[in-house]
């Protein structure tokens, strides 16, 4: 498909109630960027049910204008009703350029729509520019299981698609312009969607961990040595008002649930802070993590590769460093 | 049932090394694995077929000859058949490419195999990571989806899948012919017993090549038919400079450490 213009467009997913997930606000603050050296407008893609407000937190965000498909078959995604309601918006306004968080959302309907518009993708990137040489958007991913990066092009066909990794881009962009909405008219047909949502299956309150908007994280490794180990870990999240993530190891040992996962194989975080414990520092795991602000590492093997990445290294025993530390921070917050 | 199983022959990347002055892989003496999370998807087929004795579950690989070693570790632990894809014309393949190749086989293996009710893949190779063939084959047989599978039962021409999601799992129906991509589950894969393994290695494995594709277009396949190209790839580099902090006890460390925290203002 020939591209239409220079537009950047931004897929803002939503959440059942209509409004807008962060995961696509967040691609606007280098969705602008990329449309301003590509030459073209930024465009907020919104299809769901109710989304009245979703479009207005676009509004604030930096968009030039605003798509829209509102319908009560988008309520909730199916792979059939989205991927037909994109791909009718992309052959009717040509964009040169489309940006999708990498969720699991995003990963079922990217694949699908590229497909469609036979045109490349390229998946869970984790650093996007232009390519000053062809102008072509340089997405920048992992592979190897984060072993290697590669920096792929899709010089030939438009749009070129890409999906992000959530938390990757975490700071919002406030700007508002003067935006265009336009609310397009487009209907599937309920014999064309050809899945059913039988059940959802909500994780416990209790297991819900929001690691990607996390300001603070404290993370264990194999390390604590236990499911007991992680209380010390635990305890030193509550006292800093931080969320408590893991490293694979941990994970597969059955100590802490997958939900705590970072890395290649769970979440990409950036807080302000991280603090890992016990963690020795797999590529799997620094892939995860490294765009954190400050990193403290907590190892007894000085030579464990988390140093690397980190800040502040302390080399010791995290089961007598990490309840001094607690105690500090308990005294300074108290 | 007739199920189609795709999977992969990946190295283990767990155990890739980086060649500490060149800074590049070394891919040399890294085991070949089936992609693991093929080996879930093999699995769910598998167990189909534990309640549906009169399922049929055909494995098929895209790759070189090579390939036909993870194809015979399929057959030995569910696989009934095996077919690999391989020609030179396909080198090079991007995901586009590879799930237009693997859908136009499938097609070729229905006029023998009969047609396929459902076709299971791993959600993706832990080499590309790009979980981008299942949902692309798909499209191109023009099938429902469902991605990130732990679990499935079959209902007459419907099939549960049991799913992950962001915030939690869900329940899809699905109508069949469809396809399903697997991620690892509860349902760990099952072993081969000597008898199975005896066998898979006495099967015979065909191997489809472009010509034997007669309706393929050649410009969609290989390097050529593929719209993403690598621009370049590159070791990621750690070098930041760490304040190693490491008293005389652990408790003056840790001391240390909230001093230099609180004074950067980091908590």
């Amino acid at each position: 498909m020939e591209a239409k213009n220079k537009d950047l467009w931004v897929f803002i997913e939503t959440k059942e109630d209509g409004s807008a997930k962060n995961v696509g606000i967040e691609l606007l603050n280098p969705g602008r960027h990329l449309a301003e050296k590509q030459g073209g407008e930024l465009v907020g893609i919104v299809i769901g049910d109710n989304t009245g407000a979703a479009v207005d937190t676009v509004m604030s965000h930096g968009v030039d204008k605003i798509l829209v498909v509102n319908g009560n078959e988008y309520k909730e995604y199916t792979t059939d009703a989205y991927v037909a309601a994109f791909y009718h918006l992309v052959e009717k306004h040509g964009p040169t350029t489309i940006l999708i968080g990498a969720t699991s959302i995003g990963r079922d309907m990217g694949p699908r729509l590229a497909c469609r518009l036979e045109t490349g993708l390229t998946a869970d990137c984790v650093s996007l520019d232009i390519d000053e040489e062809s102008g072509n958007v340089a997405w920048t991913r992992p592979a190897f299981g984060g072993n290697l990066m590669a920096t792929i092009m899709c010089p030939d066909h438009r749009p070129q698609i890409g999906t992000i990794r959530p938390g990757v881009y975490k700071k919002p962009l406030e700007m508002k312009k003067d935006v265009v909405i336009i609310n397009e008219k487009f209907s599937v047909p309920a014999e064309q969607i050809r899945t059913e949502m039988l059940e959802v299956i909500k994780e416990a309150a209790g297991e819900m961990v929001d690691l990607e908007g996390a300001e603070i994280i404290v993370s264990g490794g194999r390390g604590v040595g236990g499911p007991e180990g992680f209380e010390s870990v635990r305890e030193l999240a509550e006292a800093l008002g931080a969320t408590v993530g893991s490293s694979r190891a941990a994970v597969d040992a059955g100590w802490i649930s997958e939900s705590h996962q970072v890395g290649q194989t769970g979440k990409t975080v950036g807080p302000r802070l991280y603090i890992a414990c016990g963690i020795s520092g797999a590529i799997q795991h620094l892939v995860g993590m490294s765009g954190s602000d400050v990193i403290v590492a907590i190892n007894k093997d000085s030579e464990a590769p988390i140093f690397k990445v980190a800040d502040y290294g302390v080399v010791g025993n995290l089961f007598e460093i990490l309840p001094i530390l607690t105690a500090e921070v308990k005294k300074l917050k108290g | 049932m007739n199920i189609l199983v795709c999977i992969k022959q990946v190295p283990d990347t767990t155990e890739i090394k980086i060649d500490p002055v060149t800074n590049t892989l070394i891919r040399s003496g890294v085991p070949s694995i089936v992609n693991p999370f093929d080996a879930y998807a093999l699995e769910a087929a598998a167990r189909i077929k534990d309640n549906n004795p009169d399922t049929k579950i055909v494995v098929l690989s895209m790759g070189p000859e090579q390939a036909k070693e993870a194809l015979r570790e399929c057959l030995s632990v569910g696989g009934d058949k095996a077919y690999l894809v391989s020609d030179r014309a396909f080198g090079g393949s991007d995901t586009l490419a590879t799930s237009y190749i693997l859908s136009e086989a499938i097609k070729k293996l229905e006029e023998t195999e009969g047609k396929f009710d459902a076709i299971f893949c791993g959600k993706q190779a832990i080499d590309g990571d790009t979980a981008q063939v299942g949902p692309e084959i798909a499209e191109h047989l023009d099938y429902p989806q469902v991605t990130l599978g732990l679990e499935t039962e079959l209902h007459g021409d419907t099939l549960k899948v049991l799913k992950k999601d962001d915030d939690g799992k869900k329940v899809i129906g699905v109508k069949l012919p469809g396809v399903i991509t697997f991620t690892m589950s509860k349902t760990e894969p099952r072993y081969p017993t000597i008898k199975s393994k005896m066998a898979a290695k006495r099967a015979e494995i065909l191997t489809l090549c472009a010509a034997d594709l007669k309706a393929i277009d050649v410009a969609r396949i290989g390097l050529k038919g593929s719209p993403t190209k690598v621009k370049k790839s590159f070791v990621p580099e750690q070098n930041k400079t760490c304040i190693i902090i490491q008293e005389e006890s652990n408790e003056e460390s840790a001391k240390k450490l909230f001093g230099l925290l609180n004074d950067s203002h980091a908590i």
